[in-house]
Formats: C-alpha cells, structure tokens, sequence
C-alpha cells in the first residue's frame, strides 16, 4: 500500500476494461472515453502520493474521469455553440451519479464492450487490436508488433474504428438471443485472433508476444465468466489452454522448434490441460457443436498420448471431418490430410493433398509444403520431398522452424 | 440519429427487368416504406431518375463546368434513397437488410451529421 504508483498500475490491470466500458457504454465515445481515463489515471498519479490511497480507487478514478468527461463536453459545447447532443449526455452522466458520490461497485459492461469491438460494421481485421486496447488497455505499439504492422499504421486504424463507434451510433446493448451465437462467433474469433498473434511469435523468445496470448486466456475466461452457457465460448478457451499447456515443450533446450508427435509429455502442463478437458467436457454436455469445441477435441486426442503414447488419429480424423463440414479453412483441409496419413497411410494423406493444390490460399502457406514434404518423403518420392522442403523453407519466417525443416531435407538420402 | 440508406443497383439489369418484376420490385418497396412508416422509423425518401437524366455541375476558379451525366460511371448506380430514424446502427442495418434493393443490389448506409 505504500507505493501509489504500483498501486494505481495494479488498478489500471484490473479495472481498465470496466471503468472503460462504464464510461463509454453512456456516451457511446470510446475514444473521448479512453481520454478521460487516462487523464484519471494520471490525476492518481499526481494526488495519491500526497493525499493517500482512497479507499476505493476504481470509484475514485470513475468519478474523476467523469468529471473530465464533463468538462470536455462544456468546453466543447462553448467552442462549437452547438453541442446539445454532448452536453446533454454530460448532464446524463452527471445526473446518473453527482460526481461526489462514487458508485459502490462500477457495474461490468465489459461484455457489451466486447460485442462493439466485434461488430459487424467493425473491419474484422482490427476487432482483435480494438479489443485489447479497449478491454485491456494496451498501447497501439504492443499490439502493432503482435499483428506484424507498423505502430503507427495500427494507431491510425484504432482511431478510425472509435470514430466510426461514435459517428455510427453502434451501440452498447448485448445482442438479441436470436442474434447472439452469430455475434458471439465474432467476438471469439476476435480473441482466437490475439491468441494466435500471440502464440505464433517467430523465435518464441518475444515476451511482449507472448504475453498477448495470455492477454487472449483472460479474454476467454471473462468472456466464459460473462457467459457461462455459450458451449462455444467454453470451447475457446479449452483451446487456448491445450495449446498454452505445450507451450514449454514447442521449443527445445537450445531454442529448437519441436513438433507435436516428438514433444516431451513431461513439459507439458497438467493442470492448464486438466482445465482444458474440464472445460470441454462441460461444453459438451450443452449438445451443440462448433468449431472451437471441435479443435479444442482434436487438442484432448493429441493429449491422450499422455496415457496410450500415441495421439487419438482416427478420432482426430473424425474430428477433421466434421470440422471440414463446418468451414472451407484450408488449413483444416491440411491437417485432415496429415491425420489420414497416420490411420490409412502417407500415400492415402498425399492424395487428399494433391486434391487441395488448386486452392490459391496454399500456394505460399507453409504448412501445406511441409506436410507434402513428410508425407512425400515417407513414400520415398525423394526428390519431390526435397523440393517441398525447400519451398516450406523459404516461407517459412521463423528461424528455428526453418531450422527443424532444413535439418528434415539434410536427413534425406 | 438519423440516417440514410443509399441504394445502389445496376441500371441496365433494372432497364431490362420484365413488367411482372418490376411491379413486384414496386410493391415491395411500397410495403417496405409502409411498414417504416409505421413503425415511425421514416423521415423520407425518393426514387431518383436514371444518372443519364443526371448533370453533373462544378465550379473551379470562378468557371462553371456542366457535364451530362453521372458524377461518376460506377457499376451499380444510387437510384433512391430513404432517409430514417433509428436509436442506433443495428437499427438501422436492420432496416437496411430489409430493403428490396438489397437484394438486387447495395445499401449503403450513412450517418447524417446533426447540425
């Protein structure tokens, strides 16, 4: 308690996204919300060390950043003599609590936060970044380094995204029930996204990337806590968490990339895959499938080498089938084909990718060339498998995968 | 919040359209201003004439330059317009995915800027 400023951090970790959502929920302005905020925060930073912690310091900075808010919307309303609309929605704000007496407990509205982020009318590639600067609070740089783009080109679609919030009118209001599974699919796709950003970090070594994975668990536990009935949801994060649980054993002693089937079960983490299977198993028993229940399942059947000392791969290939009937993801089409190899054989996983060539989306997709290579060198097809390696290579950008595919074209006769 | 709901559609397609649909296409959007109407959603709204019965007019430096036609050669063309009140863009995306035209061409829909 002695320290304002860790305080006041460890605040802002906690009660960012709420204090936000509260806020912006009531005008409809993420942006001029995020300001207020941060100029709350900053006005701890200035008070706390003299005055002394409140007691309540999400509630003291609600009411601060409120009275900003205020102010803005008066100076505002001088400088453009209209402004009825802004000046209004301070006396709303004003009149929903005098500024003097902070609420007991902000009410979480981080859901309907997360539902806005995810709009249809909300370019789907900058739903994730919006998301984890909204809910989370984390600078445009953090997240342009994990989405691969320039800060300031990041920045720049952030901006426009609150602005089209504002100007639009997308509401704060939690989808229809009739509306929610389609709505809801955005929202996790939306944090898959962060995930995935966060978990595919060439090297492996970037702790800035891999906290956005973390960042991308908590998502998916919030939004489980928000909605513990959506079997989807459930699915997310039984996902995450399989794929988190491996996270020590995806990289050798000396930084080299380990795949799936050459991993020590020792080093994956038992209890991030017991939460796994707990969660799946209460996804299942809801009886409506989807696609993150299905590859969280996939997930249990790799997971039960634990026990048997090989993955489930007819399951896997069941699981494949279905999740190939649920989307055209060429990347499911692939591991379709890898799973066949491992029940009917490599020529039988060959063929089914001979038959995905055509698709345009695989031409420069690692995985593809990779999977062609294995399954190629395995029927002997030398000279095609060596081929395919080196395609795999040279789009391959993380350099310790390279590594693991350069060592698999040197091992060929 | 205001907003208008621009509708887009290819001119020739509609040019070719044979009689029964065309009077279907109208029935259909007599039901659908009716029912916004109704539900105290619309402001207002009109059908536009074809863009080659459209002059296109700018000034530059003091000098008037008038050109026939469209301000722009697009594939589809704004053919009409309803402007409508709604709480919010769900709302109005709603209206907007009901619109006849939706389905044979696009609606775009804008935000009118309160003055």
């Amino acid at each position: 308690v002695s320290d304002p400023a860790r305080i006041a951090e460890a605040v802002a970790r906690n009660s960012y996204g709420k204090l936000l959502a509260f806020i912006a929920a009531r005008t409809g302005d993420v942006a001029g919300a995020e300001d207020a905020l941060s100029e709350a925060f900053a006005a701890a930073l200035a008070d706390w060390p003299a005055s002394g912690v409140p007691d309540n310091p999400p509630a003291w900075l609600l009411t601060v950043a409120r009275r900003k808010l205020i102010d803005a919307a008066r100076r505002k309303q001088i400088s453009h003599h209209a402004g009825s609309h802004l000046g209004l929605l301070a006396e709303e704000l004003a009149a929903d609590s005098p500024p003097d007496v902070p609420p007991p407990d902000v009410p979480d509205e981080r859901l309907a936060l997360m539902f806005v982020c995810a709009h249809r009318a909300i370019d789907p590639a900058v739903r994730a970044p919006l998301m984890l600067q909204t809910v989370l609070g984390l600078d445009a740089a953090t997240i342009a380094s994990a989405f691969l783009t320039a800060p300031a080109t990041m920045g720049q679609r952030l901006v426009r995204a609150k602005a089209r919030i504002k100007v639009a009118a997308i509401p704060f209001h939690l989808p229809e029930r009739a509306d929610l599974p389609e709505r809801l699919e955005a929202v996790l796709d939306a944090i898959y996204a962060a995930f995935t950003a966060g978990w595919t970090d060439p090297g492996g070594t970037e702790i800035r990337w891999r906290d956005l994975a973390q960042e991308a668990i908590w998502l998916g536990t919030l939004i489980v806590s928000l909605l513990p009935d959506e079997p989807e949801a459930l699915g997310l994060l039984a996902l995450m968490l399989y794929a988190e649980s491996r996270r020590a054993a995806r990289r050798s002693a000396d930084g080299d990339y380990v795949p799936l089937d050459e991993q020590a079960i020792a080093a994956w983490d038992a209890d991030l895959i017991r939460q796994a299977e707990a969660l799946l198993l209460r996804a299942s028993a809801m009886g409506s499938v989807g696609r993150f229940q299905m590859e969280a399942a996939v997930q249990s059947a790799h997971v039960v080498r634990r026990q048997t000392g090989r993955s489930d791969w007819a399951a896997i290939v069941r699981l494949y089938d279905v999740l190939a009937s649920l989307t055209d993801s060429p990347v499911v089409a692939i591991n379709r084909a890898v799973a066949v190899a491992e029940t009917t054989g490599a020529a039988a996983g060959l063929a089914m990718l001979d038959g995905l060539s055509d698709d345009p989306r695989l031409s420069n997709y690692q995985p593809y060339w990779a999977a062609r290579a294995g399954l190629l060198a395995r029927i002997d097809s030398r000279d095609e498998a060596k081929a395919a390696y080196r395609r795999a290579i040279g789009l391959e950008p993380d350099p310790a995968v390279r590594r693991f595919l350069a060592v698999r074209l040197a091992a060929l006769p | 919040m205001q907003y208008l709901l621009l509708i887009y559609r290819d001119e020739a397609k509609l040019a070719s359209m044979s009689e029964a649909v065309t009077a279907e296409a109208t029935a259909a959007y007599m039901a659908y201003a009716q029912a916004m109407s109704q539900a105290g959603a619309l402001v207002g709204g009109n059908r536009l004439r074809p863009t080659s019965a459209g002059t296109t007019v700018r000034t530059t430096g003091g000098k008037t330059q008038v050109l026939d036609g469209p301000y722009a050669e697009t594939k589809e063309q704004l053919g009409g317009y309803f402007l409508i009140e709604a709480p919010d863009l769900d709302a109005a995306l709603s209206w907007a995915e009901r619109c006849p035209g939706a389905a044979y061409g696009a609606i775009e829909v804008r935000p009118i800027w309160a003055m």
